[in-house]
């Protein structure tokens, strides 16, 4: 808890002298937010998954396992004859805390852990990407107006009309074959840069959409306005009067993506379109317990719940983040 | 309100065209040749371009674009079998004719989407409602509680752990799946039930969180505050005004939603097994089967397309400001 609030409270009326210091918006924003204790606690459980993905080689090493040994096929009495583990929910031991996969006896915690990093760094990756070329084409649209922007919007529908999870699971392993012989394997990290390229591919329409709105209204504020009467450039009106007042929506739209991209990621893994073995990968966990869930619960429902409690502290984190930044929302 | 629909169906129209368009140079672009899949072990050059020419994959890919659309408009014929108006091709797997394959399809998919949206309208919409008149009070917390558990919840673990629970131990559920409602009603709507849920329980949530912002912003408008001022009591207040001008972004989402559930819920179907149109999706990628790959996206694009035509005439009646335009 502590590292969330590195910084130091400040001290309030100390001296009574001293001239009011003005509090810059993000000071104001930082104040509401930490006074909101849903939104901090929820923030320490996204920090706790970021930092158990980060150090996830640390805690394989502390913990003396690894998510690809296959333990169970490896040393007799962990799986039964028909592959199930042996101990109770699935296995769960001293020695393996979450228990072992059916089948090929892997370690569960470690899967899990692992699996962070594979969410993550997808989630995170398509949500930087489609931020990037959302606000870039959103921002020219909205801007240029006129036929750019009829011929932005008129993409911008047409994406919006893709049956888009149908689309992923169609497409990803086209745009794999465009790379790859048919005969050779896909690469791990072809098939993370597959997923991420579709998903950006149809993600950046929405926050186009919604920054191109957002532009629309400030072009015809007075400020905007009398920049260009006194001869500001474009660029330099983008840059210093329209992006300052975008960063808002911007960036509470950004943190209600990621959750929305780790679960796409898991829905595609869990269709066979995303990540396969042996990545360590929440979806495809979940896929493989649907198959056993009846002999085996437990090894759907740790990832499942794994999943729950990121995607939950997430979305009151933007929850928090938007109410810190956009207090006149009312939600 | 013609002219309207008249614009609308033609833009819907070129919309349709050009999702198809991307579709089938995206897929048909492929670098895999179906056809010697097809041909098998004793595989000669002229069997394989007999094959190449049934597929109909014989010319230039923009060609057989068009070939599709002559196809769709007016049939067409795949050597000796003739494939007559509304043609979208023969599965490459088991030569099955896709339009038919879809149609056999669409009474599950149509099933699960409207028993899940019914429900998913009325407990979302309720429930926002309620939040919005208890502002902040025990009922509004519990109800946004819930419904962010539900938004972050995901269909394939929700229903896998509800089929285990309510199915498997306690057997309080009957097995999901699809049986025609001509055959048994109450076989159909007990395998449906599942599906019904896990869909509703999902989405619930964010009908119940929009529905909730949207009606508070409504009850802080000026018209709201003249129908108030002039001692209309709680009940029109909240029904007949300012429940009809909250509603107008509810519908718009439910007009999306309602175009994805038609077009096959991938992820529902998948996880219960249900026989619709989103499995044949998922299906047919793992079989690299193009035509229907292809069918299976016009299908969904077409379902999305048309509700929301449907959705755009629904304003007129819901929201009077509209009539106006």
């Amino acid at each position: 808890m502590t590292s969330l609030l590195a910084d130091p409270p400040v001290p309030e009326a100390a001296d009574p002298t001293a001239p009011p210091q003005g509090r810059s918006p993000a000071k104001l924003a930082w104040r509401r937010f930490r006074r909101d204790r849903v939104g901090v606690a929820s923030a320490a459980v996204v920090g706790l998954f970021f930092l158990v993905g980060l150090g996830a080689p640390v805690i394989s090493w502390l913990y003396g396992k690894d998510p690809y040994t296959t333990y169970g096929q490896n040393q007799p009495g962990l799986l039964d004859d028909f592959g199930y583990p042996t101990g109770p929910m699935g296995g769960i031991s001293g020695r393996f805390w979450l228990g072992v996969e059916p089948g090929l006896g892997r370690d569960v915690l470690m899967q899990l852990v692992y699996g962070i990093r594979t969410s993550l760094l997808i989630s995170l990756a398509v949500v930087a990407l489609v931020t990037l070329i959302g606000v870039l084409v959103g921002v020219v649209a909205g801007y240029a107006g006129g036929l750019v922007d009829y011929a932005v919007g008129r993409v911008i529908d047409v994406i919006l009309c893709f049956p888009a999870t149908l689309f992923f699971v169609a497409f990803i392993p086209v745009a794999q074959a465009a790379f790859v012989k048919p005969t050779q394997e896909v690469p791990t990290w072809l098939r993370a840069g597959t997923v991420v390229v579709v998903l950006t591919a149809f993600g950046w329409a929405s926050t186009a959409r919604l920054v191109r709105g957002q532009v629309l209204s400030l072009r015809e504020r007075e400020f905007v306005q009398s920049a260009r009467v006194i001869g500001v450039s474009p660029a330099r009106i983008v840059f210093r009067e329209l992006l300052p007042n975008l960063w808002t929506p911007i960036l509470i739209s950004a943190s209600l993506a990621v959750p929305a991209y780790v679960t796409t990621e898991a829905a595609l893994s869990f269709l066979g379109a995303g990540m396969v073995e042996p990545t360590p990968d929440w979806g495809r966990m979940i896929q493989r317990g649907a198959q056993v869930y009846s002999a085996d619960f437990s090894y759907m429902l740790f990832p499942g719940l794994a999943m729950l409690i990121f995607v939950l502290a997430f979305n009151l984190l933007g929850d928090s983040v938007r109410d810190a930044l956009d207090p006149r929302s009312n939600r | 309100m013609l002219r309207f629909l008249i614009r609308r169906t033609v833009s819907a129209a070129l919309i349709l065209l050009v999702v198809s368009a991307v579709t089938y140079l995206l897929f048909f672009a492929l670098p895999s040749d179906p056809a010697l899949l097809a041909c098998g072990k004793q595989c000669t050059p002229q069997l394989l371009a007999t094959i190449r020419h049934n597929m109909g994959i014989d010319a230039p890919v923009p060609v057989q674009y068009w070939h599709f659309l002559v196809g769709v408009f007016s049939g067409r014929s795949f050597g000796a079998a003739s494939c007559p108006a509304p043609c979208l091709g023969y599965s490459f797997v088991n030569g099955q004719p896709v339009l038919q394959t879809l149609l056999n399809r669409f009474p599950a998919t149509a099933s699960v989407a409207l028993g899940a949206a019914v429900l998913v309208l009325t407990l979302g919409v309720g429930a926002g409602m309620i939040a919005a008149l208890r502002r902040g009070k025990a009922a509004d917390k519990v109800a946004m509680g819930l419904a962010l558990i539900g938004a972050s919840m995901q269909i394939y673990f929700f229903g896998i752990v509800v089929r285990y629970i309510f199915v498997d131990q306690l057997a309080w559920l009957p097995l999901p799946g699809y049986t025609s409602p001509g055959a048994s009603l109450s076989g159909w709507a007990g395998g449906m039930l599942l599906p019904w849920i896990t869909l509703a329980v999902v989405n619930v949530a964010t009908y119940a969180r929009f529905t909730r912002s949207s009606m508070l912003e409504s009850l802080s408008e000026e018209y709201v505050r003249a129908v108030r001022a002039k001692g209309l009591g709680p009940w029109g207040v909240y029904v007949k005004h300012a429940w009809r001008g909250a509603m107008t972004p509810v519908v718009t989402m439910f007009g999306i939603d309602l175009g994805l559930f038609l077009g096959g819920a991938l992820i529902t179907e998948t996880t219960f097994n249900i026989p619709g149109i989103g499995k044949l999706a998922v299906d047919s990628v793992a079989d690299s089967d193009l035509p229907m790959m292809m069918g299976t996206v016009l299908a969904a694009s077409t379902a999305m397309v048309l509700v929301n035509i449907a959705v755009d005439a629904c304003y007129a009646v819901i929201d009077p400001r509209v009539r106006a335009l």
